[in-house]
């Protein structure tokens, strides 16, 4: 049968040539016009709150564009891990599908049902992703710089907003996003998209605590709420908080993974079973924005478990390397690894959603309650007692005390009848009748 | 089946490890990080659909329809609605008229196939007496709207006439129909079905 020609645009896009030309022409544009306005951009750049101003910004733009080529990572990994080659056809590689994927979501026809709560309807998607930025503001991404043309011993801090509160402002804007679910699945008057809202909503409720309970071994031992400090702490001693807290860690870790909606816990859009869940009635960019927010939630909750236990722009985890360097160039580096940490994690998440298949609700619930948070209660016990006995730096009796809380939950584990998984003792025998 | 046949089995206990679930993750990791960076495995399951296409069994994929065409050329339906009564799908719509060729009663006046409506699954071409419909390799099916997907009897015979060459008649054509005293039937198509 007559093969169909190939568009012009098409074999444009396709060549490798068109990517160089397009990434080397905006590097040019971007250069030439920061070169331009240099005069005027230094000032802005040492004093804090304009420097704050230009992360937020920058850090939008960034975002976004990282949640970009999430997305096209998100469907590669899958592909790959399925022996398929994702998506390559948008682009050299590819790597013009997320634009695809953008303009179809502005071209779709915006929907809302008829029998939809219309206000709340609007908003939920909105708040899922304003909530999802929010978290970025306390990200401390390179460290303390001092500009070339700054007074000595000036500096300012890669960081929008350095608050006392730190991390609990990171948990309560992350709690937040429970609402954009519950709302979305309360206003599309939709069964499905209700039970996913309300599933949300119990998931997000139960894993607050274990992530609590995990975060408070680590801001126990550190002794601050300020991320840029703890940063700091494990920047400067060379001993990651993960090697001092690793059940903390897989603690905060399980938790992320059920407050972003993520697989094994992506119950509350469970395509199996409720359709879309939440945002089965959610078209155009309205279902748009929530993907962002997701991917953006997970971006931050990466953001933070780098922060906490994997140094964040420290480069190794021994020696205190780069502790104390102050000029944009080091900046620059220590963005690049805290950037490459931060994406190593989101590599991680989406591995473990091809990997894993998803908890039953009931399973859920046991895992946070029964699992969860009593070995995090445990924990911080623990932690506190070597807090007391001024031991909370120490590699050694951090990892004793661990390793005795691992084998006492092994043990319990052992001794129970009840199993998270699988077929419970409180539930009916199987009668097998006349066949 | 009688109740002693029925094996009812128990689940398997959970080793202390197993509830701890951390090791069986490991396994899970191990195994999908195996395939994402196995690209030789990738490379050879991997066909890049538009540009590299599947060798087909050319003798028994079931694609597009085509009506054959006997040695003169004609249409070698016979409008016997054998088709079109074993067609599941009932896509089958065929008008049928007086031959006028003198080697047969009728023959089809109007032979129109829904491609959209066919599951494809070749009960036409296992009812055809004469074998004058066949399903071809060619799979890439492809219209607008809805009408344009009813293939019509000029559009069938253009398929057997595009095809012929990669997909020849599965068994000699049947040239004579006894009317006028030729070979007999069962001699003529060796491969033939003896239906009891």
């Amino acid at each position: 049968m007559p093969d169909t020609p190939t568009k012009t645009y098409d074999l444009l896009l396709r060549r490798r040539s068109t990517l160089i030309i397009a990434a080397v022409g905006a590097a040019v544009l971007g250069g030439g016009l920061t070169l331009v306005l240099w005069p005027w951009i230094k000032p802005l750049l040492s004093a804090q709150s304009t420097f704050s101003i230009l992360l937020m910004v920058a850090g939008i733009g960034i975002l976004l564009s990282a949640f970009a080529i999430c997305t096209l990572a998100e469907r590669k990994i899958a592909g790959f891990v399925q022996d398929r080659r994702g998506p390559n056809r948008v682009g050299f590689w590819g790597l013009f599908q997320p634009v695809a994927d953008g303009l179809k979501f502005l071209l779709k026809e915006d929907f809302i049902p008829a029998r939809a709560d219309r206000p709340v309807f609007l908003l939920a998607p909105c708040i899922a992703l304003v909530v999802s930025l929010l978290g970025f503001a306390i990200i401390p991404w390179a460290g303390e710089i001092h500009w070339p043309w700054m007074p000595a011993g000036h500096t300012v801090s890669t960081q929008v907003a350095s608050i006392n509160v730190g991390v609990l402002y990171l948990l309560a804007t992350g709690s937040l996003s429970v609402y954009a679910v519950v709302l979305a699945g309360w206003a599309s008057n939709n069964k499905y998209a209700h039970f996913g809202g309300l599933r949300a909503t119990a998931q997000m409720l139960s894993y607050e605590v274990p992530l609590g309970l995990g975060l408070l071994c680590v801001l126990l031992a550190c002794g601050t709420l300020r991320l840029e400090e703890i940063v700091q702490q494990q920047a400067a001693s060379g001993v990651w908080n993960v090697f001092l807290h690793p059940l903390a860690f897989l603690l905060v870790l399980i938790s992320t993974f059920a407050e972003t909606n993520r697989t094994p816990f992506d119950l509350a859009e469970a395509e199996q079973e409720l359709v879309g869940g939440f945002h089965t009635e959610y078209s155009s960019m309205k279902f748009a924005m929530f993907f962002i927010g997701e991917y953006t939630h997970m971006i931050t909750a990466s953001a933070l478990m780098v922060a906490l236990f994997f140094g964040g722009w420290a480069p190794l985890p021994f020696g205190g390397f780069l502790a104390d360097s102050t000029a944009w160039g080091w900046a620059l580096v220590k963005f690049g690894i805290y950037a490459g940490k931060v994406s190593l994690f989101i590599g991680f998440f989406m591995l473990i959603r091809w990997t894993i298949p998803r908890f039953r609700f009931d399973q859920l619930m046991r895992l946070a309650w029964k699992g969860l948070v009593p070995i995090g209660m445990a924990m911080v016990v623990g932690s506190g007692v070597l807090v007391a006995l001024e031991r909370e730096r120490n590699v050694f009796w951090s990892l004793v005390v661990n390793v005795a809380l691992l084998s006492a939950a092994l043990g319990v584990a052992r001794l129970s009848k009840q199993e998270i998984t699988g077929r419970q003792a409180n539930m009916p025998e199987i009668e097998v009748g006349p066949v | 089946m009688r109740d002693e046949d029925v094996l009812v089995l128990e689940e398997p206990k959970l080793s202390a490890a197993e509830r701890m679930y951390l090791p069986q993750i490991m396994t899970g990791l191990r195994t999908t990080l195996r395939h994402m960076f196995n690209l030789r495995n990738r490379d050879a399951v991997v066909r890049e659909y538009p540009e590299q296409k599947r060798e087909l069994r050319l003798d028994n994929y079931r694609g597009v329809h085509r009506l054959n065409r006997d040695p003169d050329g004609r249409v070698a339906c016979v409008a016997c609605f054998m088709c079109s009564t074993a067609c599941p799908a009932d896509c089958i719509h065929i008008e049928a008229a007086e031959s006028p060729w003198p080697d047969r009663e009728k023959y089809p006046v109007k032979f129109d196939i829904d491609e959209l409506r066919c599951i494809y699954c070749g009960m036409c071409e296992e009812a055809c007496p004469v074998d004058a419909i066949e399903l071809t390799p060619h799979f890439e099916l492809v219209g607008t709207t809805r009408a344009e997907m009813i293939f019509d009897k000029e559009k069938l015979l253009n398929i057997y006439d595009q095809t012929k060459d990669l997909k020849p008649r599965k068994n000699p054509p049947i040239t004579d129909y006894g009317l006028t005293g030729g070979q007999d039937r069962e001699v003529a198509r060796p491969n033939a079905h003896t239906t009891t």
